[in-house]
């Protein structure tokens, strides 16, 4: 199991901000190969401009391997302030 | 120290309590932000955060700013969650030797955290709902600092 979170305009997107995969997927692209099928509206966001990952609430860039029960976060543009 | 808070906060408050006991600091600068108000409407903004992870990268970055500007204490209160016109939003505070490093830390610190802070702000308009993104302001503000920057 992968635990899902979508912030800022990709849970809106989606309809969703957090939700978990099963079976566990062992790498990102494999996690976002699964988004694919039930979503490639949300699945185009993730691959779009500025969208960060976050594994297990630590950035990661490329395609990081999961542990079973990882969390991962998708991250839109930031803004604060 | 990084404090998210989900209701409104006193800034005059956290100031003294910032200020107070300090024998060795001659300089504590201040930046306080307001959500800007347009008349009639309920809910201004909505800033989402992402516990756990927002407060340990807002603490590495003020870290790296303690370093930057020599600072001898800072300290970061924001809102998360609904926040109404004239609700304060965020507070930034930076105790130095000297009034130069103080103000500077407070221009870098509001720098980061406008553009690269994990939040996510919702904009409640006359036009609907929208999700804010950095600004080409926003971004040229934070490129002054890129000499030593880590993004």
């Amino acid at each position: 199991m992968a635990r899902v979170l979508l912030f800022g305009r990709l849970g809106d997107i989606a309809g969703w901000r957090e939700r978990s995969f099963d079976p566990a997927p062992e790498r990102l692209s494999a996690l976002k190969a699964m988004i694919r099928r039930i979503d490639s509206a949300l699945a185009d966001a993730l691959d779009g401009p500025g969208v960060q990952a976050a594994v297990d609430k630590a950035l990661v860039r490329g395609d990081a391997v999961l542990r079973p029960g990882a969390e991962v976060a998708f991250l839109p543009p930031m803004s604060g302030g | 120290m990084i404090r998210l808070v989900a209701e409104t906060f006193d800034p005059g408050a956290a100031l003294n309590r910032f200020s107070a006991g300090r024998s060795v600091t001659g300089a504590v600068a201040s930046f306080l932000g307001i959500a800007r108000g347009e008349a009639g409407r309920a809910v201004a903004l909505e800033l989402e955060a992402y516990p756990g992870f927002t407060e340990t990268r807002i603490a590495a970055f003020m870290e790296t700013a303690i370093d930057r500007f020599g600072l001898q204490d800072a300290e970061v209160i924001h809102r998360v969650g609904p926040i109404p016109p004239g609700d304060p939003i965020v507070l930034v505070l930076a105790a130095a030797a000297h009034r130069r490093e103080a103000f500077e830390a407070c221009d870098y610190l509001m720098d980061y955290l406008k553009s690269r802070a994990p939040f996510w702000k919702k904009e409640y308009g006359p036009a609907g709902a929208r999700w804010v993104e950095p600004t080409a302001r926003d971004l040229a503000d934070l490129a002054r600092w890129r000499e030593t920057e880590q993004t």
